[in-house]
């Protein structure tokens, strides 16, 4: 099928379990991959599992300047230029408006919004030059649908949304592609604290009968990433088993 | 000409690939040199980094020819 061999990827977020997937899928079709996450110990382990065309770049990017020299530190510790973002790291801070905090919310936007934005203004000066590339953020359902007690991560990811819209307008003429991936709800440490109740509920409102796993994201990514995708731009590709038909 | 004209010129030979002889001081970026809007931006980067002036969005909108870069540059430069 696709393959990404010779390609350079970062990917942020890279110790969780979607980016972890995406990590593990775009290094089996070749692609030499920059593991990006706050925890370096998870990074290592991850590294080691898949071996070689492997790096790992530690940053945290709650902070500006991190977010700002992580492309850059990508492609050193690469020794190539960067040819694929994946800007998948995430955090929630849920609760009610009238309960959330201003932390709550300007962390959630710090990350998940502000940060994809300075890894991609980041990437796309090399990507122009380039005359190639692909930048992929993962959002979410609620980016679309809204969700109780996620005032935070829903604007932000419907945010992601807007963004990625005008980054791909401003790109296109060049060759690159700007991309979301919006995930419904799928099983990993973040979904795990849900209680079996809801679960069972939100499992009845999904029409393929099930919560999705990291790798039915991961594989939405591997193909905007690849050079079959090359037409395909702004655009959002719903991974959510049917919850919600956008 | 100048050290800064020079400069400047080989920056848009660089970075729209056309002939050096075409770069003249009148030339506007994107009726004669085939620049388009993102070229004209990314020119505008170049510039600030290669003579570390910091070039402000209204500035940058009012440079069309390579004459208007240099004048700004070695406006910026003497001040």
């Amino acid at each position: 099928m696709f393959s990404l061999s010779g390609k350079t990827a970062l990917v942020t977020g890279a110790s969780g379990g979607i980016g972890a997937a995406i990590a593990r899928q775009l290094h089996a079709l070749g692609a030499t991959v920059v593991l990006s996450g706050t925890r370096e110990a998870a990074l290592k382990e991850l590294a080691d599992s898949l071996g070689e065309r492997t790096h790992i770049a530690v940053a945290n990017l709650s902070e500006a300047s991190e977010a700002d020299g992580l492309v850059a530190k990508a492609e050193e510790v690469a020794g190539a230029p960067l040819d694929i973002l994946v800007n998948n790291a995430g955090l929630t801070r849920d609760t009610l408006a009238i309960r959330m905090k201003d932390s709550d919310w300007s962390q959630v936007m710090t990350v998940d919004l502000e940060s994809p934005f300075r890894l991609a203004r980041a990437a796309l000066k090399g990507m122009l030059r380039r005359r190639a590339g692909r930048i992929i953020s993962i959002a979410s359902v609620v980016g679309t649908t809204g969700n109780a007690g996620q005032a935070n991560y829903a604007a932000a990811k419907a945010g992601i949304v807007g963004m990625s819209k005008s980054l791909a307008q401003e790109a296109g003429p060049r060759g690159v592609t700007v991309n979301v991936v919006a995930p419904g709800f799928i099983e990993t440490p973040m979904t795990d604290v849900l209680s079996e109740g809801i679960r069972e509920k939100l499992v009845g409102s999904i029409p393929l009968g099930r919560m999705g796993n990291p790798d039915d994201v991961a594989a939405a990514v591997v193909y905007l990433a690849s050079d079959e995708a090359a037409w395909v731009t702004g655009t959002t590709l719903h991974v959510n088993g049917g919850m919600a038909m956008v | 000409m100048s050290d800064i004209a020079d400069k400047v010129k080989k920056i848009v030979v660089e970075h729209l690939g056309v002939e050096e002889s075409k770069v003249t001081p009148d030339a506007s970026f994107i009726d004669d040199l085939g620049a388009d809007s993102l070229d004209t931006v990314e020119l505008v980067m170049a510039f600030e980094e290669a003579f570390s002036v910091e070039i402000p969005e209204d500035a940058a909108e009012k440079i069309a020819t390579v004459k208007d870069a240099i004048d700004y540059i070695e406006k910026q430069k003497a001040a």
